[in-house]
């Protein structure tokens, strides 16, 4: 059921916007625009420094956000590292646990099914400790199976890094299960969470997360902030990748020591109005909790599908997705000349290869199109997305592709 | 609707179904240029080969959407038999066409003018230029 308070939040729809591209960058409420207005309007100090009144308030509000977001997905507050977004994240584990702990001829689990940020910070990694990346193999549907992982965990295996929900593909991974399995044989398990976390409630003590990567943008937060999650027990063994201003203790000329996990990680000016602003993301998800949230979309998600089922000349490459996310082709349309069309339509959504070439290698195609439904998006929305969507096959057919 | 109709104008779509010069070739005095677009999976090569100041063949292959293809398929016809300058010259005044900036009327894009569309569709620049821009670093001394 749509909650009709969600979609009068996002002042970024109006003028027949249908926006169809969650999955890569969420829109914004209205609150959380205000957050970061508040922080430029009325504080626009930095954080840890200043002894005077606003920089303290500002201090205040940004570990705020590191208090919500451990309350949020039941991790100590010292377990929440502030990064960039998800790409960072995930490159901190790799560049710093990573390079520390892997040695020649151990083994990193990985996944087609992998955005190039979950992917490439190993791939780098495996070349310069002589390690070795081993891919789950996936169903023929594309999915990862505790039964595939399996064929692949050997003693051997150190990291198991993998996607939680596919960019792509909308699966969801098991990750508690193969999570136990990578214990039992002493790896580590690194979870993209970027599609997650917009979809599902995350508990990283009950799923017994080593680590776990997310970004605000894609949960209605603001750009330019990421969380890493990590076990304090393996932060406080990791060393910083970024050295500076405000994450160092004491500096000598011969010597220099570090802040305590997780300071120690928040090297220079942090994105601080995005990061104080995140915490009015976090409220929202406990406002209306996320299973109400993804109930909803995937009934918006359904209804989409059936439709687009029902028309000829569509190939749908996902059409069991666990969340709300349809990647689909226009037979014989490649899809940046369909994507233009339904953008000449004021529908936005991406086509291309959604920065998982593995992905659409695994499907045998150049590239795709791909739209995802979130909480501000209607029955409406998908009424012209639909309809756009047969005059697309006539135009294009007309056109004589 | 309109702009979309002009966009795919018939001039391109019949290169997009026939295209012409499709095809590497193997032999001497060919420069090769291959340029991708990782993002939307556009893959063009361009192969030229100049002679006495004037190009000789021009060839391509590759993959990616029909603006992509067509403007490779119009770039080779366009390009055989130019003097080397004169093939520049129509290049970066074809590139400045599809990014709507201004134009050089006094050069002659012959049937590359059908691109002209593109102007309306910044997100179709880059399909509509890659292989140009592949086309002039083939032709860089």
């Amino acid at each position: 059921m749509s909650n009709p308070n969600w979609r009068q939040e996002f002042p970024q729809i109006k003028n027949g916007l249908v926006y169809l591209d969650s999955a890569a960058m969420s829109l914004k409420p209205q609150r959380v625009i205000d957050a970061i207005d508040h922080y430029y309007q009325d504080l626009s100090v930095n954080i840890h420094r200043g002894l005077y009144p606003i920089s303290v308030e500002a201090t205040d509000l940004y570990e705020q956000t590191r208090e919500d977001v451990a309350t949020y997905i039941n991790s100590e507050v010292e377990e929440i590292v502030f990064t960039r977004g998800t790409t960072s994240s995930l490159n901190l584990v790799a560049s710093s646990y990573g390079l520390a702990n892997l040695n020649e001829g151990d083994e990193i689990i990985v996944s087609e099914l992998e955005h190039h940020s979950s992917y490439l910070p190993w791939f780098e990694i495996a070349k310069k400790t002589k390690s070795v990346i081993k891919f789950v193999p996936l169903t023929k549907e594309g999915r990862i199976t505790v039964d595939h992982f399996k064929t692949v965990l050997t003693e051997k295996t150190k990291i198991v890094a993998l996607t939680y929900v596919s960019n792509v593909m909308g699966f969801i991974t098991p990750v508690k299960e193969i999570v136990k399995l990578a214990h039992s044989i002493g790896a580590i398990a690194v979870i993209d969470g970027a599609q997650a976390l917009p979809h599902l409630k995350v508990d990283v003590k009950e799923l017994d997360l080593d680590f776990l990567a997310f970004s605000a943008h894609k949960m209605l937060g603001p750009t330019g902030v990421g969380i890493l999650y990590g076990k304090k027990v393996l932060l406080d063994r990791m060393d910083p990748i970024e050295f500076g201003g405000d994450m160092n203790d004491d500096v000598t000329l011969t010597d220099a020591t570090y802040k305590d996990t997780p300071y120690k990680f928040e090297a220079g000016t942090m994105p601080v109005a995005g990061i104080i602003a995140f915490s009015d993301t976090i409220e929202y998800f406990n406002r209306y909790s996320v299973k109400e949230i993804e109930s909803y979309c995937m009934e918006l998600h359904i209804y989409a599908l059936n439709q687009l089922k029902e028309i000829e000349g569509i190939e749908i490459y996902n059409p069991n997705s666990d969340t709300a996310i349809i990647s689909y082709n226009l037979k014989n349309v490649p899809p940046h000349d369909a994507v233009t069309y339904y953008a000449d339509q004021n529908i936005c959504m991406r086509a291309g290869q959604h920065c998982a070439k593995l992905v659409t290698r695994f499907l045998g195609i150049q590239s795709c199109l791909r739209v995802s439904f979130y909480l501000y998006n209607n029955k409406e929305d998908v009424d012209r997305f639909v309809s756009t969507t047969k005059e697309a096959i006539s135009f294009f057919k007309n056109m004589g592709f | 609707m309109a702009n979309l109709e002009n966009l795919y104008r018939e001039v391109i779509m019949e290169h997009y179904k026939n295209p012409r010069n499709k095809g590497l070739v193997e032999g001497l005095g060919y420069h090769i240029k291959h340029i991708k677009n990782p993002s939307c999976g556009d893959d063009v090569t361009i192969q030229t080969k100049c002679n006495e100041g004037v190009i000789e063949d021009c060839r391509f292959e590759g993959s990616g959407c029909s603006i992509c293809c067509a403007s490779a398929s119009v770039l080779t016809e366009t390009m055989i038999g130019k003097k080397v300058e004169e093939a520049e010259a129509i290049a970066h005044n074809y590139l400045k066409m599809v990014s709507n900036e201004s134009i050089d009327p006094s050069i002659d894009l012959e049937e590359a003018e059908v691109f002209a569309g593109v102007r309306l569709f910044p997100a179709r620049i880059k399909c509509a230029s890659i292989s140009w821009k592949a086309f002039l670093e083939t032709i860089k001394k």
